[in-house]
């Protein structure tokens, strides 16, 4: 479509493009497209709600709320694009390249902050006992008490804390999910 | 040790053949004395010339049972003989040594004269390989099998196809060639013998990877490719076989063959789907006969096996998916100590079968007539290896395309050293009919040479060589509730993704089937509240148990609770007769005792009232007519501010179904009835276990309710009232003495205020 071409030619500096092939864009900018009802090239969080999946999912508000920036209702294809850039797979060869200016959106420090977010919803952070009982209440269901929750709550920040502020800090998260494949498992395969 | 062992087992042996050497005497003597008044009337004109036997010799009736049973002896003390040996375990591997072993006890057997038997095909398919296939099924570790599925079915299938056309194929062309007396082996033969050989032996994948600990990666790539290969091994080997016999090969047979592949694998997984439902299904109605829990999963299992095996469709296949499916309902439904029997019944009965395979392996060695030709197992031995390489290098080529997480090439050659051939290739090839296939000893020879070949070399070196090329180990430790927590948030967060950029992948699929799986299946198979049980609060309830009881091993007694009272009450209890009195403590003494009762009785009928299971499912019975009660007193008087007492939470629920005496809460809703908090802090800090009772809580109300309840009384309620009373002193000692024996113990400070009566 003429637009992408427009975003490709006018954005070829910018960061963003550089994750995603062609192909990759076209596919991406025909999602925005399709899921963008008022035609304005920006979506709004109704447009995101419109998703039916999305309604089920126990996160789903917060990863909405994750491709907005700060303040604004709206996102244009860059701001899409700059968040899905996180799942993009860790390539090798990026891997091995040295320390640039910043690192790439999908390093897995990145891919680590983008969840740590998700959490800490005051962005002190830090996450709390109230913001971890909030999001274990998403996951878990209404069926199970509060008490229950909050033991598990405690544990769970017991576990994880190093420096006994009764919070998790960011660098006790990725201390925590050292053991975990965090490239493999917060990375989405988009067309090659 | 071994030589112990060999001069034992050749004990018994010559014990043996005096046996079977055809023993007249004894023989029919035993059957005269068997026979009884027959014996007698038969032999009635020597009978009164042969004096009595007090002590006869008849070793023919009992001499299957015995020697199966010698054997597994022998298997037995071979394992424990080899770990008392510290420094050779650390060398060979339990494989290499048991197969020296079975070759020195078939050389003994030789040298007395007798018959070393040979592993049979029967005894192999039907007896030893089902457990040790079981037990990897029922333990497969799902997550990652299912996220690298694709590439194991790649190296399954497409790579034992490329090895048995490769080895059969060159095989030929050597065959042909002038100098090797070979040109009798056809071309249908060789590729036959191609197909037995290529595939890799999830036995001595087994056997020789859980001693060298790699990473799960790994082991799940190579342990997973020599499972998934049976359904291919299984087709080519009927396929050549019906070709070899009847001659020539059409494109029709060829698709025909793709279609059997196809119907022998989808047609095994479904069969052991079934089987699997149809086991989580019955596991839902055991709960009043725990004793055989167990007995019921065995029997399934080895029903999809052997249903599989009536149509050969694909045995192992059937067998994996029938544990793999039955797993998570199964385990929802038994007790915990149906579970551990589970459990160690699998790994013993997996570890005698695979003891037994390779000893067995090495007897036949030592028994079969062997036909040696140097080029046709030179060139075997050099072809597998070959074809192992190449293979695994070209598909890592074709597979690292769609991979996220790439094979290196370190891993690459793990997976080529690791494909070692085993037991199922000479059963295999022992099946082959003599008269159509004439070279069969030459077969044999050479699948012999190969196994040993594998097993040895690349056995005994594949642990040096892991050491050297630093490959990855295995992370020991166990996965933390962060780790679950994290790990299902970011499962969430990827499908969230996924939805929004349209993408149906993964995690999408995996979404969908969990959803499915929560919504209709855990109904059917789980029984109880259980099946409204989220995973993560399942996970929890699992790593708190294993901690109590870990702590409880570890030597932490629990300290007996301190019953008397700390303070004087504050607040006047009711006065009640001493006729009222008495009664209530006799109550509370039976009670009592008949708790201490239920541990003491151990007879197979009472094994199955588990008395953790029955004293607290006493309790919450006495708990929730109090709850009861106490809803009845707050209708009656309506000024009262008592609420309505929660409803049955499911984890007290599950705790009526499990032993689980650790991890659950009683939500104080209502401030009457006593609660326990049990605040399940990690080891490091003290337990603390707060039990608040209706004394401590603000007198006020409760004064109040009481003086009220004491002011109302028409002599029913006041009957309800010190029932109510003397159902929460019930409660409350059941709940201390249950405590008492389950507890990994409580810190000093808990507060014990309810007065034993004064």
């Amino acid at each position: 479509p003429l637009w992408c071409d427009k975003v490709l030619l006018r954005a070829s500096r910018r960061v963003e493009i550089a994750y995603f092939s062609h192909s990759q864009i076209t596919r991406l900018y025909s999602r925005f497209h399709s899921l963008d009802k008022g035609e304005n090239g920006a979506l709004s969080r109704e447009d995101f709600q419109r998703i039916p999946e999305l309604a089920i999912n126990p996160l789903g508000d917060r990863i909405i709320n994750a491709f907005f920036p700060e303040g604004e209702d709206q996102v244009n294809f860059r701001g899409f694009m700059r968040t899905l850039a996180h799942f993009r797979p860790v390539e090798d060869n990026e891997k091995s390249k040295g320390h640039d200016a910043s690192e790439p959106l999908n390093s897995r420090n990145n891919k680590l902050l983008f969840a740590f977010r998700l959490y800490d919803l005051d962005r002190d952070d830090k996450i709390s006992r109230d913001e971890l009982l909030q999001v274990l209440r998403m996951m878990v269901g209404v069926n199970i008490s509060d008490e229950q929750l909050g033991s598990i709550a405690d544990r769970t920040i017991q576990e994880a804390d190093t420096n006994g502020d009764m919070s998790i800090s960011f660098s006790e998260f990725i201390k925590v999910l050292e053991k975990v494949d965090v490239e493999q498992k917060m990375s989405i395969r988009f067309l090659h | 040790m071994t030589s112990r062992a060999m001069t034992l087992a050749g004990l018994f042996l010559l014990l043996l053949t005096p046996g079977t050497g055809g023993s007249q005497v004894p023989g029919t003597d035993g059957a005269g004395d068997h026979g009884g008044p027959h014996g007698l009337d038969g032999h009635g004109a020597n009978a009164t010339n042969k004096a009595f036997p007090v002590l006869s010799f008849d070793y023919k009736h009992v001499q299957m049972p015995f020697e199966i049973s010698l054997w597994v002896l022998l298997a037995s003390l071979m394992k424990l003989g080899f770990h008392l040996i510290p420094r050779l375990s650390s060398i060979v591997p339990e494989s290499c040594l048991l197969i020296v072993v079975g070759l020195l006890v078939g050389g003994l057997i030789r040298v007395v004269g007798e018959d070393p038997p040979i592993l049979g095909s029967q005894l192999f398919f039907l007896c030893l390989l089902p457990p040790i296939i079981l037990d990897a099924g029922y333990f497969l570790p799902i997550r990652p099998f299912t996220e690298n599925v694709g590439t194991i079915l790649m190296f399954a299938v497409v790579g034992t196809l490329w090895n048995a056309f490769f080895v059969g194929g060159l095989l030929y062309g050597v065959c042909q060639l002038e100098g090797t007396h070979l040109g009798r082996v056809d071309l249908m033969a060789c590729l036959l013998f191609g197909s037995i050989i290529s595939a890799v032996d999830p036995v001595a994948v087994l056997a020789v990877f859980e001693e060298i600990h790699i990473n799960e990666l790994l082991h799940i790539l190579v342990f997973g490719e020599s499972l998934l290969n049976d359904a291919v091994t299984v087709v080519l080997y009927h396929l050549f076989e019906e070709f070899a016999a009847a001659g020539g090969v059409t494109i029709k047979d060829v698709f025909l063959g793709i279609v059997c592949f196809l119907v022998v694998a989808l047609g095994g997984i479904l069969v052991g789907a079934i089987y699997g439902v149809l086991a989580a299904f019955t596991s839902r109605f055991t709960s009043h006969t725990r004793v055989i829990e167990p007995l019921f999963v065995f029997l399934y299992s080895y029903m999809a096996y052997l249903s599989a095996e009536v149509f050969h469709l694909s045995g192992i296949m059937a067998l994996i998916a029938c544990g793999a499916v039955m797993r998570p309902y199964v385990e929802a439904n038994i007790s915990h100590k149906s579970h551990t029997t589970i459990k160690y019944f699998l790994k013993m009965w997996s570890s005698v079968s695979e003891t037994l395979i390779f000893i067995f392996l090495g007897v036949s060695t030592v028994a079969g007539q062997h036909h040696w030709n140097w080029t046709f197992v030179i060139c075997t031995v050099i072809l597998c290896l070959v074809a192992r390489v190449l293979g695994v290098v070209g598909l890592t080529f074709m597979i690292n395309k769609f991979r996220i997480v790439k094979l290196t090439t370190k891993d690459q050659f793990i997976i080529a050293y690791g494909g070692l051939r085993g037991a199922i290739a000479f059963s295999l090839g022992y099946l082959l009919d003599k008269v159509h296939f004439p070279m069969r000893d030459m077969f044999l020879t050479a699948i012999i040479t190969v196994i040993f070949f594998t097993v040895f070399v690349q056995g005994m070196t594949i642990r040096p060589l892991v050491d050297l090329l630093a490959v990855k180990k295995k992370q020991e430790t166990k996965r933390s509730i962060n780790e679950e927590i994290h790990t299902q948030f970011l499962d969430h967060l990827l499908t969230g993704i996924e939805d929004i950029c349209g993408h149906y992948g993964h995690h999408h699929w995996k979404d969908k089937l969990n959803r499915f799986n929560k919504k209709y299946v855990k109904k059917c198979l789980i029984a109880g509240e259980r099946s409204k049980e989220p995973q993560l609060i399942a996970f929890y309830h699992k790593m708190e148990m294993k901690q109590a009881i870990e702590l409880v091993e570890s030597g932490v007694t629990p300290a007996p609770p301190n019953i008397q009272p700390k303070k004087p009450t504050e607040r006047a209890l009711p006065q009640l007769s001493k006729s009222r009195e008495e009664e209530i403590r006799k109550i509370l003494r039976t009670n009592l005792q008949k708790t201490r009762q239920r541990l003491r009785s151990y007879n197979r009928h009472t094994l199955v009232a588990d008395p953790y299971e029955d004293g607290w499912n006493d309790m919450f019975l006495k708990r929730r007519r109090v709850m009861e009660l106490g809803k009845k007193i707050s209708e009656l008087n309506n000024y009262l501010t008592v609420p309505a007492p929660a409803p049955d939470s499911p984890t007290m629920a599950r705790a009526r179904l499990a032993s689980d005496p650790q991890a659950w809460s009683i939500k104080p809703k209502s401030d009457s009835i006593p609660t326990i908090q049990v605040d399940l802090a990690s080891p490091q800090s003290p337990d603390s276990v707060n039990m608040v009772d209706e004394f401590n809580k603000p007198s006020k109300p409760t004064e109040a309710e009481e003086e009220e309840g004491l002011m109302m009384k028409a002599p029913s309620s006041s009957a309800d009232q010190k029932e109510r009373k003397r159902d929460k002193e019930d409660g409350v000692e059941q709940q201390r003495l249950a405590r008492c024996l389950s507890d990994p113990g409580p810190s000093a400070e808990d507060d014990e205020d309810e007065p034993f009566l004064p």
